[in-house]
């Protein structure tokens, strides 16, 4: 038995359809990573998986459990952060702890060794209003009060959404320690670079995965052949590697080019010559290991047109 | 790039106290026409306090400071009038049209009736948004409202445009199309100061100014900041920076 499966589950809102027929797996033990731009359903999703909201279609099994049916097992066994802070600003760090320790019959003391590394940090600041801390912190304090009942399962909404380099590192690495002590992870986020960072992810736009597999797998599966262009002026360089019929898109990651042909030159090199006449400086162009984000814009276009241009 | 000599931002020992607590120590930086400048730093660094400056919002503590040859002592109202300003936050009225959002904000920023209509036009043409012109903002997709935003926040054509966080939570090819828009409008010689969490975006700006604790720790091309850090990408570069491991 899986310890978590999503089975064909599509929700809409209205007109909208926010999930259309996503199935995945999440395996005991794993960090399990969904990746997708706002809008693409991971709320909608994460609410269905812990009890909250109906799915139109398909179900959810916890540990076999329908999460629709079995509601009151599976919210023991669950431990859900929300996007939005969601603990009280008028109570104080402790108080929001003890509260949620009581809700679910424990206390802070039974659970001490369980949350202890989340909640450390924040015990010199135990007696601060909730509201008065700073992002990080009540990242934390939110982390801490999903954990307080000892959950086997922790599902965590966008936890590093506007959150800076920093904080959003030192959450990772509290995440990978809770992964060891055996706690199965379900985390959703919008920035691509934290996809490495899961066991497995999957990546989903719009209310459809585009593709699940383990960071590596998904960049070895890269379809096409990724070329990065180095150089000056790149700007004025990438209107006309888009106009040239060779190229199937091109866009700036950074201070590079990232191209895909539709036809590939023989000698690349040679065909970017001539483009390149008038514009300033030097160019190279290489072959290039995708990244994260090459792949989902790679798997967006499968989808639609990709040209840079506007797909109305 | 052009010759013009004059910085668009020219900051000298900008300080700006609250109470006993120091939010911006002596920062001294130029930025220059036409450069896409990236502005970094912690939640809490110091970012905002220098920005609201910066747009005249906010009066500094100490310091002289000026933005688009304007002095932000004696003229923050002509600031306001030449900067552009967006976020992610805050941008467009939702309830109100395409044409309607640019209009309030063509006249906000002093546009004649006849120059509305005409950039408004040329607008929608460049994003090819021409049949969208009677929808309400609420129901065009994320990634178009921020790029109509943009387009919006510089219709006036200020000297320097002011992007908060200009592309958190969109996907991966509209933020790609996001800066297309950007390079596109610094390539006309406005100005473009970037405030980002993302350290990829980071790498796309001219040059980098990172903030900590309320004072500038450093600031230089992308490229020579990670050489400087013996560091393989932006986001090991901030990482070493906040954690003072140089």
């Amino acid at each position: 038995m899986e310890f978590l499966e999503v089975i064909h589950v599509s929700r809409s809102f209205g007109p909208v359809n926010a999930l259309l027929e996503i199935s995945f797996t999440v395996h005991r033990g794993e960090l399990f990573g969904l990746i997708g731009p706002d809008g693409a359903g991971k709320t909608t999703l994460f609410r269905i998986v812990a009890s909250l909201l109906l799915p139109d279609e398909g179900k959810v099994l916890l540990k076999g459990h329908d999460v629709a049916k079995d509601y009151k097992q599976v919210r023991r066994i669950i431990g859900y952060m929300p996007g939005r802070f969601s603990l009280y600003h008028d109570l104080t760090v402790e108080e929001n702890l003890s509260f949620y320790a009581t809700v679910f019959g424990t206390s802070l003391k039974e659970s001490a060794a369980y949350v202890h590394r989340v909640y450390s940090p924040l015990i010199p600041f135990r007696k601060r209003l909730a509201g008065k801390l700073s992002g990080g912190m009540k990242q934390k304090l939110a982390l801490s009060c999903a954990l307080i009942h000892r959950p086997e399962f922790l599902v965590l909404d966008e936890p590093t959404t506007g959150v800076d380099a920093v904080s959003r590192k030192e959450f990772w690495e509290m995440l990978e320690e809770l992964r060891d002590m055996g706690i199965t992870i379900l985390i959703s986020t919008p920035y691509m670079d934290e996809a490495g960072l899961c066991d497995r992810v999957a990546l989903i736009d719009k209310g459809k995965l585009l593709q699940t597999g383990s960071p590596s797998e998904i960049v070895r599966t890269f379809p096409a052949k990724l070329y990065v262009i180095r150089g000056e002026n790149l700007y004025s360089l990438l209107g006309r590697l888009r106009k040239s019929p060779e190229v199937k898109y091109a866009f700036m990651f950074g201070r590079e080019i990232h191209l895909v042909f539709r036809r590939e030159p023989d000698d690349p090199a040679r065909w970017l010559g001539p483009l390149t006449g008038t514009v300033d400086g030097t160019f190279s162009i290489d072959p290039l290991e995708p990244g994260m984000e090459d792949c989902f814009v790679e798997l967006m276009g499968k989808k639609e047109p990709v040209d840079g241009e506007e797909n109305v | 790039m052009a010759a013009h000599n004059t910085p668009v931002i020219d900051v000298k020992e900008m300080t700006k106290t609250f109470g006993s607590f120091v939010a911006n120590d002596r920062l001294t930086f130029r930025v220059e026409r036409g450069e896409i400048f990236g502005f970094l730093g912690a939640n809490g660094a110091g970012k905002t306090t220098a920005v609201r400056i910066l747009c005249g919002l906010s009066a500094p503590t100490s310091g002289q400071i000026t933005v688009a040859g304007y002095d932000v002592w004696t003229q923050s109202e002509q600031i306001k009038r030449n900067i552009g300003y967006m976020s992610q936050r805050f941008s467009l009225y939702e309830d109100i049209t395409v044409y309607e959002n640019i209009r309030l904000f063509g006249g906000i920023y002093g546009l004649s009736r006849r120059q509305i209509r005409e950039r408004a036009g040329e607008l929608l043409g460049r994003l090819g948004l021409e049949n969208q012109r009677d929808t309400l903002i609420a129901s065009l997709p994320l990634g178009w409202r921020q790029k109509l935003a943009f387009s919006i926040a510089i219709i006036h054509r200020p000297g320097i445009v002011f992007l908060d966080e200009p592309t958190g939570g969109v996907d991966p090819i509209t933020r790609r199309q996001f800066w297309d828009l950007i390079y596109e409008t610094a390539q006309s010689l406005i100005t473009v100061f970037v405030t980002t969490h993302y350290m990829d975006e980071a790498e796309y700006c001219d040059r980098l100014c990172v903030m900590d604790e309320g004072r500038i720790v450093a600031m230089d091309t992308p490229y020579r900041l990670k050489q400087q850090y013996g560091a393989q990408d932006m986001n090991e570069v901030f990482i070493k920076i906040a954690r003072k491991e140089i």
